[in-house]
């Protein structure tokens, strides 16, 4: 059974969003609230000021025991070994053949890994680790927790308002995690996110998650976003969605992930698929994800076909209208022979040939606060 | 002047035997920001029914089909420039196309304004 033909699963924040005049729809096997005033509304207030997004779709895990990071080595071609506590990493579970089960977060704690998988696979990602993890790794599923992100450039201000503990909401910078409290109830916080804004990821409680949201959004500056922003916020920050850009068809390289596979990993391999990753790496992959300018105002989505004069070059994975730019953008697989930036194609919508540039991606900058920025 | 709607929620403002086309509050609430609207030009032969117009709202794109059967006078060239006047003015401005009815008795089996928004209240 797909996840369409699955009842969608209420989150633990269902209620709260249809007050606040959500429109639910299903994703992933939940409920879930895709827009609240409007997606151009939304997308603006998350760039300008502050977004709440609900995320508690995505599978948080906690893996622990004797061998941790050789055993995940493993399965991720990031290097565990060197990952301090309270540091996060991107990485990717990948197949025999190289191929992307999954991309995720991955953060140390004191004596556990936490793990942000993809709600739409989170089932597929847990049997893959429980099947290849030895027995000595505890795997836990935490469907009692919520995850909220709160993305924008006033997202600090707003949270910092709010959050207790042991350190000052600023020692966290982009990709790293505490533990804070955020009116008294525990959350593990991570400075981090997918709409290439500042932000932080909050992971709650669900029997709590309600009042949290209920504070964050008491701030000036927050709003609750849907998940319609979310996807063309990420989209403009050139970031893959699993499942559009990224599958089991493709290869960290390919994807233009090759910042996920850590230096010593390349030196010495040791992770699933390694023979081919790093064969691509050396040599260059037949076809690469790339950005997409698109002409005028027609939208090229998700199967649209590219290409360079009569031939085809490549496919749309992920397009849709950049309320940021005002104009369409898309992200594809082009043949490498074309995929330099200003290479000039066409993609092919209902019939019509729309002119598109390939453009280095982010669309939009990144504004993620760095360790030793000012 | 008359105006009819169908369940796909497009509306028909029918004078004589030519008509007005777009499509509804209801619709432009549920698809979201307008971000593009593909018309059928001047000329153009239409069936009752069938995919006539696309809408692409930020998120998707979606079918508008011909409540009647006829030929295409005029396209809404405003649209162009300006296609977030389907969410602004639906029913006014944002219209989509005129025509000329190749069968009025297709009107038939369309709805009033009381009987589209007792249908849109039992959405």
């Amino acid at each position: 059974m797909s996840a369409e033909d699955s009842p969608a699963e209420p989150l633990p924040l269902d209620g709260w969003h249809r007050a606040r005049g959500a429109r639910m729809v299903p994703f992933a096997g939940y409920a879930m609230p895709i827009q609240y005033e409007g997606i151009m509304a939304e997308h603006a207030w998350t760039r300008e000021h502050a977004g709440l997004f609900d995320v508690s779709h995505m599978g948080q895990l906690t893996l622990a025991g004797e061998g941790l990071d050789d055993a995940l080595e493993a399965l991720l071609p990031a290097d565990v070994k060197s990952l301090a506590v309270g540091r996060m990493r991107y990485s990717l579970l990948l197949n025999r053949s190289g191929g992307i089960i999954d991309d995720l977060m991955l953060c140390r704690w004191p004596t556990k890994i936490y793990m942000v998988v993809n709600g739409a696979v989170k089932a597929g990602d847990i049997a893959h680790m429980r099947a290849h993890l030895p027995s000595a790794i505890t795997l836990d599923h935490m469907t009692e927790r919520a995850l909220l992100a709160l993305q924008g450039p006033e997202a600090f201000a707003a949270l910092a308002r709010l959050t207790t503990g042991r350190w000052d909401l600023a020692a966290l910078s982009f990709m790293m995690g505490g533990p804070y409290e955020i009116g008294g109830i525990d959350a593990f916080i991570t400075r981090s996110g997918y709409t290439g804004e500042d932000g932080f990821e909050i992971s709650v409680d669900a029997a709590h998650v309600e009042k949290v949201a209920d504070l964050l959004c008491a701030q000036p500056e927050v709003k609750p976003i849907g998940l319609g922003a979310r996807d063309s916020l990420r989209l403009e920050a050139g970031l893959p969605l699993y499942g559009h850009d990224l599958d089991t068809n493709t290869d960290p390289v390919s994807a233009d992930l090759g910042f996920a596979i850590s230096k010593r990993r390349r030196a010495e391999g040791g992770f699933p698929g390694a023979d081919l990753i790093l064969k691509r790496l050396a040599e260059g992959v037949p076809t690469k994800r790339v950005g997409l300018a698109v002409e005028g105002r027609l939208p090229a989505r998700e199967g649209a076909e590219i290409f360079a004069g009569d031939s085809r070059v490549g496919t749309v994975t992920s397009g849709g209208f950049a309320p940021t730019i005002g104009a369409p953008i898309a992200m594809g697989y082009i043949d490498s022979a074309h995929a330099a930036p200003g290479t000039r194609l066409e993609i092919e919508v209902r019939g019509k040939r729309l002119a598109a540039t390939v453009t280095p991606m982010p669309f939009v900058p990144h504004h993620y606060v760095r360790k030793g920025a000012a | 002047m008359t105006t009819y709607f169908t369940q796909d929620h497009e509306w028909i403002a029918v004078d004589g035997d030519s008509a007005t086309v777009g499509i509804t509050d209801y619709a432009q609430a549920q698809l979201g920001d307008v971000v593009f609207v593909e018309v059928p030009p001047a000329g153009t032969e239409v069936a009752k029914g069938k995919e006539t117009a696309v809408v692409e709202s930020v998120k998707a794109a979606s079918d508008v089909y011909a409540p009647v059967s006829g030929t295409v006078t005029q396209a809404n060239a405003e649209l162009e420039g300006d296609p977030s006047l389907v969410n602004t003015s639906p029913e006014a401005a944002g219209w989509f196309f005129k025509l000329t009815l190749s069968d009025p008795g297709e009107l038939e089996g369309l709805m009033d304004e009381t009987a589209y928004k007792a249908f849109v209240a039992g959405l």
